[in-house]
C-alpha cells in the first residue's frame, strides 16, 4: 500500500487538506498526517517516498499515483526553499506527525529536558544567557536574564506564562509550532520551570487558533508523566489583540480585563498572581530543548549576527509568490527574501512595501531591502523585527489607507488604560482623513462667538501632517505599552516614504 | 433544563475563583450565544465578584456578546496580509450576499497570512478566496 503524507495544519486544512486524503484513502493508499513544511504556495502537499507533488487537489491523485503529475516538485528535503533554511526551531517540520511521542524521541525529543534535569538549574540558566536568545515575541528582551531574575525573585510560588496570543498579522510561526511539534513547547516550558523553580505553567492561546487549541490539549495529555511535577493548563483568549502585551495577558489569565499594567513591577518579580513569573513567546520557549541539547549552545550562540544570535523562524505572508516559514540566522536581507526566496509578488506586480514586524511595524520602502535582519540594525532604521513576520505588498496598495488602518486597528483593540493610545488613535485616524482632503476650514463650534480663542483660519494639509508628526510622537513616547507605542511606526514610515499616498508632494 | 441550571452545571465544572472567569464565560457563550446580564449576576454570586466587574470582562473581550444573535457568522480577516492580497476588493460582494441574514465579523488574523484572503465559519477555515467563492461561502450559511 502506498504511504501518502499529508499535512493536518490548519493552513492545509483551508486549503482542501481533508479533502484531498480522503481521496488518497479511497484510492487505497494509507494517509499519515503530519506537520506541514512551511512551503504555504505548494499546500495542499502531498509526500509519497520523499518526492512532493503541489498544491494538490482531489483531482490530481491519479496523475501522482502513475508518476505523471505536472505538479510534481522532486525531493521535498532538497528543494531549495528548505534546503537553504536552518531549522532549529522548525527542523520537525513536515517530518513528524505532531501527537506521536514515538516520532518526537526519535528525532531528539527531550534530551534537552533529560540533560537540564541532569546538570541543574544554575547550569541551565547559564546556557540559556550563553546561547545569546533573545525574545521572539517582539521586545527582544534576553531569556537568560529573564529567567535568572525569575529565579533568584523570593517566594514559593512561581509560574511559567506561554504567551501564545500571536496576533500580528502577517505572522503564523506560533501557529505552525503549536500544531506542527507542540511537544518542543511543552519540553521548553519544563525546561523553563525547571531552571526557575516553577511548578505551573499556562499557555495563553487566541481563540482564533481551535486547531492549535485541540493539539495542545491532546500533547499536555500525552505527556503529562514526563513533564511531572510541572503541570501546564491551556487557556484561551476571547479575542483582544491587547492580550499579547504581556501584563494584559496576565490580567486576563487572572479573570480580568485585560488591560495593561504599569512596569515596574517587572512580571518577573510581580506576575502572575503576584508571584514572579517567566513570560515567554511561544518560540522562545521552543528555541530552549536544542539549547539545552548538548553543545546546543555553543550551537546557537555561533548563528546570527552582533548581539542577534541563533536563528529566526521568519514568516514570508501577504503578496508574495513562495509565501510561508523560513528559518535562517539573523543577518539575511529583504532583497534576498523578498526577490530570491520569495520569488516577488504572488500578483506579478512590483513590490512597493513591506511591512516588517505585524501591524505595529514600520513599512519598509524598497530602498531598505538591504539592512540585515538584526534587531539593532531595525532600530537604527526606525523598524523593529517584532515576530519576525513580513507582509509583501505590491503597488496597488494605497499606503494613507493602510496608515489610516493602523489608527483604526490601535483604537478598536486599545484596552483603554493610558490616553495616548486610546484617545490618539481616534485623533489619529482624524487627521489623516484632513490631510487626505486637503486641510480643513474652521467647524461650526470653532466659528461660535463664545470660542474666542478658536483659530478661525483654515489649516493647511502641511500643518495636519505636523499635527501627525506630533501626536504620532507623544503616542510613541507616552503610551503604556506596545500597541499605542508602536501605532506611529507604520504610521510615520507610511508618511516618510509614499507623501504622494497622502496627496503631498516630495518632502 | 432552565438557564440558571445550565450555568450552574457550568460553574460546577470550574473552580471557584476569578481566574477560571474567562472559561466560564467561553462556555456560557458557546452554551447560549450571549451572555446577558442574568447570566452575569448568577456567575458573579458564584465567583463572588461584583457584576460590574464580571460585566467589565464581558465587555472587554470581543468574543462575548451581551445579545442573542441568531444570524450565522462569518468571519473574514481584514488585517494587512488580507488587505495586500486584496481581501478589500471582495468585501462589496460579500456584504451584498450577506445582507441581514448572515453577519459578517471582521477577524484581526487567522494566521494563515501567505494564503489570504481568509475567511473563518465556525472552527472552518477557508483560504484563497476569489470573489466567487467568498459570496457562495456566504449563502451557504
Amino acid at each position: 500500500m502506498t504511504a501518502v503524507r499529508i499535512s493536518d495544519d490548519a493552513l492545509a486544512l483551508a486549503c482542501g487538506a481533508d479533502a484531498l486524503a480522503a481521496a488518497f484513502e479511497a484510492a487505497g493508499c494509507a494517509v499519515e498526517r503530519v506537520s506541514s513544511w512551511g512551503m504555504h504556495w505548494l499546500e495542499p502537499l502531498v509526500e509519497i517516498d520523499g518526492m512532493g507533488f503541489g498544491p494538490a487537489t482531489p483531482e490530481d491523485v491519479d496523475a501522482i499515483l502513475s508518476g505523471k503529475s505536472a505538479k510534481a516538485i522532486g525531493p521535498i528535503a532538497a528543494h531549495p526553499f528548505i534546503a537553504g533554511q536552518q531549522r532549529l526551531t522548525f527542523a520537525r517540520a513536515g517530518r513528524t506527525r505532531a501527537l506521536s511521542l514515538e516520532d518526537y524521541e526519535r528525532t531528539g525529543g527531550w534530551a534537552g529536558l533529560e540533560r537540564a534535569r541532569r546538570i541543574g538549574p544554575e547550569h541551565v540558566l547559564d546556557e540559556v544567557a550563553r546561547s545569546g536568545l533573545r525574545g521572539r515575541g517582539g521586545a527582544g528582551f534576553p531569556a537568560g536574564v529573564k529567567w535568572r531574575t525569575v529565579a533568584q525573585a523570593p517566594g514559593a510560588r512561581k509560574f511559567i506564562v506561554c504567551n501564545a496570543d500571536e496576533g500580528d498579522s502577517g505572522t503564523f510561526a506560533d501557529r505552525m509550532l503549536m500544531e506542527g511539534d507542540p511537544l518542543q513547547l511543552i519540553e521548553g516550558m519544563a525546561i523553563a520551570a525547571h531552571a526557575v523553580g516553577a511548578a505551573q505553567g499556562y499557555i495563553y492561546i487566541r481563540s482564533e487558533y481551535p486547531h492549535a487549541i485541540r493539539k495542545l490539549r491532546d500533547a499536555l495529555k500525552l505527556c503529562a508523566d514526563i513533564i511531572a511535577p510541572f503541570t501546564i493548563d491551556v487557556r484561551v483568549g476571547a479575542g483582544a489583540y491587547v492580550c499579547g502585551e504581556e501584563t494584559s495577558l496576565l490580567n486576563s489569565l487572572e479573570g480580568k480585563r485585560g488591560e495593561v499594567r504599569a512596569k515596574p513591577p517587572l512580571p518577573a518579580l510581580q506576575g502572575l498572581f503576584g508571584c514572579p513569573t517567566v513570560v515567554n513567546n511561544v518560540l522562545t520557549l521552543a528555541a530552549v530543548p536544542h539549547i539545552l541539547a548538548e553543545g546546543g549552545a555553543q550551537d546557537y550562540e555561533a548563528r546570527g549576527t552582533g548581539r542577534s544570535k541563533g536563528t529566526m523562524p521568519i514568516q514570508l505572508a501577504g503578496n508574495i509568490r513562495h509565501g510561508g516559514l523560513y528559518e535562517t540566522s539573523f543577518g539575511i536581507t529583504l532583497n534576498q527574501l523578498i526577490f530570491e526566496i520569495g520569488g516577488g509578488t504572488a500578483s506579478g506586480r512590483p513590490v512597493k512595501a513591506v511591512q516588517v514586524g505585524g501591524p505595529l511595524g514600520a513599512y519598509l520602502h524598497p530602498g531598505q531591502f538591504d539592512i540585515p535582519f538584526d534587531y539593532e540594525a531595525y532600530a537604527a532604521a526606525d523598524a523593529l523585527i517584532g515576530h519576525g513576520g513580513i507582509t509583501v505588498f505590491d503597488d496597488t496598495a494605497d499606503m494613507a489607507a493602510l496608515a489610516r488602518f493602523a489608527m483604526e486597528f490601535c483604537a478598536a483593540e486599545s484596552c483603554g488604560k493610558c490616553t495616548p493610545c486610546r484617545i490618539g488613535s481616534v485623533r489619529g485616524q482624524e487627521i489623516i482623513d484632513r490631510i487626505l482632503s486637503g486641510g480643513r476650514q474652521a467647524d461650526a463650534v470653532e466659528l461660535l462667538p463664545q470660542m474666542h480663542n478658536a483659530r478661525l483660519a483654515q489649516r493647511s494639509q502641511a500643518e495636519e501632517v505636523q499635527l501627525l508628526e506630533e501626536l504620532c510622537a507623544v503616542m510613541k513616547d507616552a503610551s503604556l505599552c506596545a500597541l499605542g507605542g508602536f501605532t506611529p511606526y507604520p504610521v510615520v514610515s507610511a508618511l516618510r516614504h509614499w507623501p504622494a499616498d497622502f496627496g503631498l508632494g516630495a518632502r | 433544563m432552565t438557564t440558571e441550571a445550565v450555568i450552574a452545571e457550568i460553574l460546577a465544572a470550574h473552580p471557584r475563583e476569578q481566574s477560571a472567569l474567562l472559561p466560564i464565560l467561553h462556555d456560557v457563550q458557546a452554551e447560549f450565544g450571549y451572555v446577558d446580564a442574568a447570566a452575569e449576576r448568577i456567575i458573579a454570586d458564584a465567583l463572588n465578584l461584583s457584576r460590574a466587574e464580571v460585566h467589565g470582562v464581558v465587555s472587554f473581550y470581543h468574543d462575548f456578546r451581551s445579545a442573542p444573535d441568531p444570524r450565522p457568522v462569518v468571519q473574514i480577516c481584514q488585517a494587512e496580509s488580507c488587505k495586500a492580497r486584496g481581501i478589500d476588493t471582495l468585501m462589496q460582494a460579500a456584504r451584498d450576499a450577506a445582507g441581514e441574514r448572515v453577519r459578517l465579523a471582521p477577524v484581526y488574523c487567522l494566521g494563515l497570512c501567505s494564503v489570504g484572503p481568509n475567511a473563518r465559519v465556525r472552527d472552518q477555515l477557508h483560504a484563497r478566496l476569489d470573489e466567487a467563492q467568498l459570496v457562495s461561502l456566504v449563502k451557504a450559511q
